[in-house]
């Protein structure tokens, strides 16, 4: 738990983040927080913001090959933040989203990344389906939308070394879902909903 | 020897320490007999204020009092926290990264050893000739040529402003002036201190008396008024206190006089990088001030200035 704290602390401190509850309170309701994603410190800060308690409870998804790739960062998203580890290209035995539906029976809450693999700065790609079929099998797990800024500029794609600049996250209101909203108009939505958190 | 066994450094302490405890009291009692309306609004942002300058002032005099190598750490620390604020409303891309993490990691601290092994001949051009020279030699090396000139003369600028200019506040601490040797902390208070008190009364003599703008396509809050007698009760503070410097008492108004006036254009000249980027602040760092650029912007124009003409007119050797 120590390391958790100093991890968090450190992760805080390297990107500069603000937490900006802006539709929400930090509550520890069981949640969803979806959130465009620029970099690989995305998962990690976004965990770091919550609060101490809230993030005991809430495990970032993140991509197996990327974390497993080394013992330090295997220790990380193991022992530290509890990632739930995915395959990017789904593997024939198990579907990805069984362990995310294992986390949610469990009461855990998720920092998913609905857009799948990394895009170039800025721009934010069409949303996968799985958020969708999270929120159909688990009706009763808020949605909420989170815009993180700069995240790309601090660790762009194919960067080692983060600079120490200062990261803006903002955390939306409840995203609600409408009664017999398809799959397309229900991400087209989610994403527009990340969106808009972009422009404030 | 330590400063503290400079009684004068003690006195120049007690001073700030007793302004800042009348500040509070009086915005104690401003809060405690105005309910709402515009006096408590300021009060408000008085306490804020001067409690942030509570947690600066206890952090920068304890690092004068540990010695000169904590007090350059101090600047350090600010430099980065003052670049990282002034990078990131920069119009950066992912191609100045690497440049970026040269200026962090490598450029910043350099500068800062150089001065703490007071090598005046090397620090004073380390930035202005070879992080120049690096800097787009860093970003063409990554081949990304959108709005060049823009981002490079971003990053050359930053690190200027916020830590080659910086960085001559524990610089001071090692001219060799004749006559006034161990007493150099005293120096760099004097000149941090008459440039915060400027800034300082100038807010408040602006809220108070304050009626016709300077800049107002600039700054909204900098008046005429304000400006006149900040700038005027700063530099009577300056020339009363000559005694604890090398300086004549003329020479200490004059200097006095020219610092607080460099903080007024440091002021400005961030108020209009400012505006220009659409904010208000540069941060959130330091409730009541903004981030730490926003309270340390008139330092930065100021302090170079003061080391130059110290150095110039007073110091021997390096």
């Amino acid at each position: 738990m120590a390391t958790a704290e100093i991890l968090a602390a450190f992760a805080r401190f390297i990107s500069g983040a603000r937490p900006r509850w802006t539709g929400c309170r930090p509550d520890p309701t069981q949640r969803i927080y979806f959130a465009n994603h620029t970099s690989h410190l995305d998962a990690v800060v976004l965990w770091a913001l919550l609060p101490p308690p809230l993030r005991a409870r809430t495990r970032p998804v993140a991509a197996r090959d990327y974390w497993l790739a080394g013992p330090i960062r295997r220790h990380l998203a193991v022992r530290c933040f509890h990632a739930v580890l995915v395959d990017r290209v789904p593997q024939h035995h198990q579907h990805p989203l069984e362990l995310l539906d294992v986390a949610l029976d469990e009461g855990d809450s998720l920092i998913l990344f609905p857009e799948g693999g990394r895009l170039r700065a800025a721009e934010l790609a069409d949303f996968r389906p799985g958020l969708w079929h999270l929120a159909e099998r688990h009706p009763d797990v808020e949605l909420i939308p989170v815009y993180l800024r700069f995240f790309d500029r601090v660790l762009p794609r194919g960067a080692h070394f983060p600079v120490p600049l200062l990261t803006d996250v903002v955390f939306g209101s409840p995203f609600e879902r409408r009664e017999g909203e398809g799959r397309d108009a229900f991400l087209v939505r989610a994403r527009e909903a990340v969106l808009r958190l972009g422009a404030t | 020897m330590s400063a503290l066994a400079d009684h004068e450094m003690v006195q120049l302490l007690a001073w700030v320490t007793g302004i800042l405890v009348v500040v509070s009291i009086v915005t104690g009692i401003l809060r405690a007999t105005h309910r709402d309306g515009p006096v408590r609004e300021l009060a408000d942002n008085l306490a804020l204020r001067t409690r942030s300058f509570w947690i600066v002032f206890i952090l920068f005099a304890g690092a004068l009092v540990s010695g000169e190598i904590v007090s350059t750490l101090l600047f350090m620390v600010l430099s980065v926290l003052a670049l990282r604020e002034f990078l990131t409303l920069a119009p950066v891309e992912p191609g100045d990264h690497r440049a970026m993490v040269w200026t962090f990691f490598v450029i910043t601290p350099l500068q800062y050893v150089l001065v703490a092994i007071h090598w005046y001949g090397l620090y004073s051009i380390m930035i202005p000739v070879w992080a120049f020279l690096a800097i787009p030699t860093l970003n063409a090396m990554v081949g990304d040529s959108h709005r060049f000139l823009e981002r490079t003369a971003t990053l050359q600028w930053g690190l200027m402003v916020c830590v080659y200019c910086v960085s001559f506040a524990p610089a001071l601490l090692w001219l060799h002036i004749p006559g006034y040797e161990g007493q150099n902390p005293k120096l760099l208070l004097y000149c941090v201190g008459i440039v915060q008190l400027s800034d300082f009364l100038q807010f408040i003599f602006g809220k108070w008396l304050g009626r016709h703008l300077m800049a107002p396509r600039i700054s909204p809050k900098k008046t005429w008024e304000g400006f006149l007698l900040g700038v005027g009760c700063a530099t009577a503070v300056g020339t009363v206190l000559w005694y604890m410097t090398p300086f004549r008492a003329w020479q200490a108004a004059l200097l006095s006089l020219i610092v607080a006036l460099m903080g007024v254009a440091g002021g400005l000249t961030m108020s209009a990088i400012k505006r220009d980027r659409g904010v208000k602040d540069f941060g959130t760092l330091l409730p009541g001030h903004g981030g730490m650029l926003d309270r340390i912007d008139s330092v930065t124009f100021s302090v170079p200035v003061f080391f130059h003409l110290t150095r110039f007119f007073f110091a021997k050797g390096t």
